[in-house]
């Protein structure tokens, strides 16, 4: 296993352990046990149904778990509406289909949790957004609704959006998947300019070349378990497990 | 390789243009069609002509003079009595005699000016909402409107807090009464609705319960059902002797909770419409359940609902003149006791083809109106 060496003074930012989940009869976590470092960019892949956005969806409670503790920053999530509030304030999240709140503009998708959430003034909120706008290169479509933007756009709105409380923790739900090629790499740039600015980052995503360029360590799940973690290198060429050298292979030979 | 001349632009063969094409298509598509056509054609043949000989040419305009604004328009030298009416046309004259029954019941006459000024209130505001364009300004005209509205109405119409001679409910009538219940129904029962469709998706057990009970049972029993509750099965439980509870406010409750249920399974609809995705970005971003109801999910849910919302609120005014069976004198039951007047006996069919036209041209402004604003809506957030 791997332990990057800029990494190992920091302190851990989300501490997983035994974490396990059922739908129903369907055990769809089983004895998860991560601990992600701040700053670290972690990347999850596996195949469809393994788990890894059930994982990254317990981290900020959209999944209740069942068995097992996860400690993001110093706070440990259980059923408490208090709680859950404090960890969603640090913990911002991406989907994989945008999830843009249709009926507001792109400035008021922006502000909507400052405002709201962190009781800032609506010129603080606005001034911020303007500002995240033009880190993500849509400042001139503020005033529009969602549904004028194309897909890679509305990613980079749900970005800042994400962005705009400023969290501590970014958590990727594939959030390229369901975009057009031509409008992948616009998001990918965004996200490796985030990653080189110390953020927290957990993505769940198959761009291996994104994984590959700024990820600190490399996650593969299947069947709900962790197969193997390593760091991008090793991962890549020098895979362990019988499991991740066959999903290479199959995704790779492209 | 080949090059080719440009083509000119001609218009579209005749018979695939206009009149011509529209007939084809939606009047004799088929022989069914033409069948059908033919013979809704005959209908119209057999009923149009009679009822314009008694709406128009058999009936009888004799108002005498009238005062419009200041101006006196006279139509005949005296106005028409019931007999000299005759009985192969409409008598108008009846209905001009009682417009006043028709329109405020027994509301004193030195005090008209006070509906009045809520006919003309609702009037505007119809007419100002769609003018409302500034978002900055938007919610807070809005929100003061819906509550100062009903606020100014209610002062007007009943009077009392020392400001304006009380007018008891009894004397309310005519299409006030109509339009009384039909407003207050529409505009109490809506956020008791909206509660209730949020209670029936709560993953509170309890309260989706009550909620799921209330909604069934309501919509499992007739609407008469209930006024017939509120109106003579509820004093019996009240203290006997006691009748401070109004006859008006206990119908009107009685509605209010009826068209609850209804306004609830519409907007449980479009509650259902929103995405999962709506509701996990507004946990994500951490808003309480409370903010994520109020600003992501209700909006998008209510906007989808409008058409059912309006839907809805048609049939409640079209219901509400069920109330007469409880005594109270709404605008269909002047047709009853107009002609209970010795005077004018036998004029019902003018009374209800009346108060038929008067309604339609409510109701169907009504859906008009709500076509608009759901377009204006639509353009919003699509192109």
């Amino acid at each position: 296993m791997s332990t990057d060496k800029s990494k190992t003074n920091k302190k851990n930012i989300i501490e997983i352990s035994k974490l396990n989940k059922w739908y129903g009869d369907f055990h769809a976590l089983k004895n998860i046990d991560l601990e992600v470092k701040e700053g670290e960019i972690i990347v999850v892949c596996g195949p469809s149904g393994s788990g890894k956005s059930t994982l990254i969806r317990c981290v900020n409670f959209l999944e209740k778990f069942q068995e097992g503790t996860i400690v993001v920053s110093g706070t440990e999530l259980t059923d408490d509406a208090q709680k859950i509030r404090k960890i969603r304030s640090e913990v911002a999240m991406v989907f994989q289909h945008f999830n843009l709140f249709p009926h507001l503009t792109i400035v008021d998708n922006l502000t909507l949790a400052p405002i709201w959430v962190h009781n800032e003034t609506k010129q603080e909120a606005r001034e911020k957004a303007l500002k995240l706008l033009d880190r993500v290169g849509i400042k001139d479509q503020a005033e529009k609704y969602p549904n004028q933007l194309s897909g890679g756009q509305q990613q980079r709105v749900a970005i800042a959006r994400s962005l705009c409380t400023s969290p501590k923790i970014m958590l990727f739900d594939e959030p390229t998947s369901a975009l057009d090629p031509e409008m992948i790499s616009e998001v990918l740039d965004v996200m490796v300019e985030l990653a080189s600015e110390g953020i927290t980052m957990i993505c769940v995503t198959h761009e291996m070349g994104f994984a590959r360029k700024v990820a600190n360590r490399i996650i593969f799940m299947d069947e709900g378990q962790i197969v193997e973690e390593n760091d991008p290198d090793k991962f890549f060429n020098n895979a362990e497990s019988e499991r991740l050298k066959l999903f290479l292979s199959q995704i790779l030979t492209h | 390789m080949s090059v080719y001349d440009q083509q000119a632009t001609r218009k579209p063969p005749i018979s695939q243009i206009g009149a011509i094409l529209w007939l084809r298509t939606n009047l004799f598509s088929s022989w069914i069609n033409t069948v059908l056509t033919a013979t809704s054609l005959y209908f119209l043949y057999l009923m149009i002509p009679p009822l314009l000989d008694w709406m128009f040419f058999n009936a009888s305009f004799s108002f005498g003079t009238i005062n419009f604004f200041g101006f006196d328009i006279k139509f005949s030298e005296a106005m028409a009595t019931n007999t000299n009416c005759g009985r192969e046309g409409a008598c108008w004259p009846y209905i001009y005699e009682k417009l006043y029954m028709y329109t405020y019941g027994f509301y004193p006459r030195t005090e008209t000016w006070r509906p009045n000024i809520v006919f003309g209130l609702t009037a505007s505001l119809f007419v100002i909402i769609p003018l409302i364009k500034n978002y900055k300004y938007k919610n807070r005209v809005i929100l003061s409107m819906i509550v100062f509205y009903p606020i100014v109405s209610y002062v007007l119409i009943s009077g009392g807090f020392g400001l304006l001679p009380i007018v008891e409910t009894h004397q309310w009538g005519g299409l006030l009464l109509t339009l009384v219940i039909a407003s207050v129904g529409i505009i109490v029962s809506f956020p008791i609705g909206v509660v209730l469709a949020l209670g029936r998706q709560s993953k509170l057990r309890v309260i989706k319960l009550f909620s799921t009970l209330f909604i069934e049972f309501v919509r499992a029993v007739p609407l008469i059902t209930i006024l017939f509750m509120a109106s003579f099965v509820l004093p019996l439980f009240l203290e006997p002797g006691n009748n401070s509870i109004d006859k008006l406010l206990r119908a009107l409750v009685g509605i209010a909770l009826f068209q609850a249920a209804y306004f609830a399974e519409v907007v449980r609809g479009g509650l259902q419409a929103i995405p999962r995705g709506q509701y996990e970005a507004a946990d994500a971003i951490g808003l309480s359940y409370f903010q994520k109801n109020a600003l992501i999910v209700l909006p998008q849910a209510l906007k989808i609902s409008i058409p059912n919302i309006v839907g809805s609120s048609i049939s409640l005014f079209k219901d509400t003149t069920l109330v007469l069976i409880i005594g109270l004198l709404d605008m269909l039951a002047m047709v009853g006791l107009t002609t209970a007047d010795p005077y004018w006996l036998g004029r019902e069919t003018e009374g209800y083809v009346f108060v038929t036209i008067v309604m339609w041209v409510m109701l169907y402004s009504m859906s008009r109106y709500s076509r608009k604003l759901e377009l204006r809506f639509n353009t919003e957030n699509t192109n």
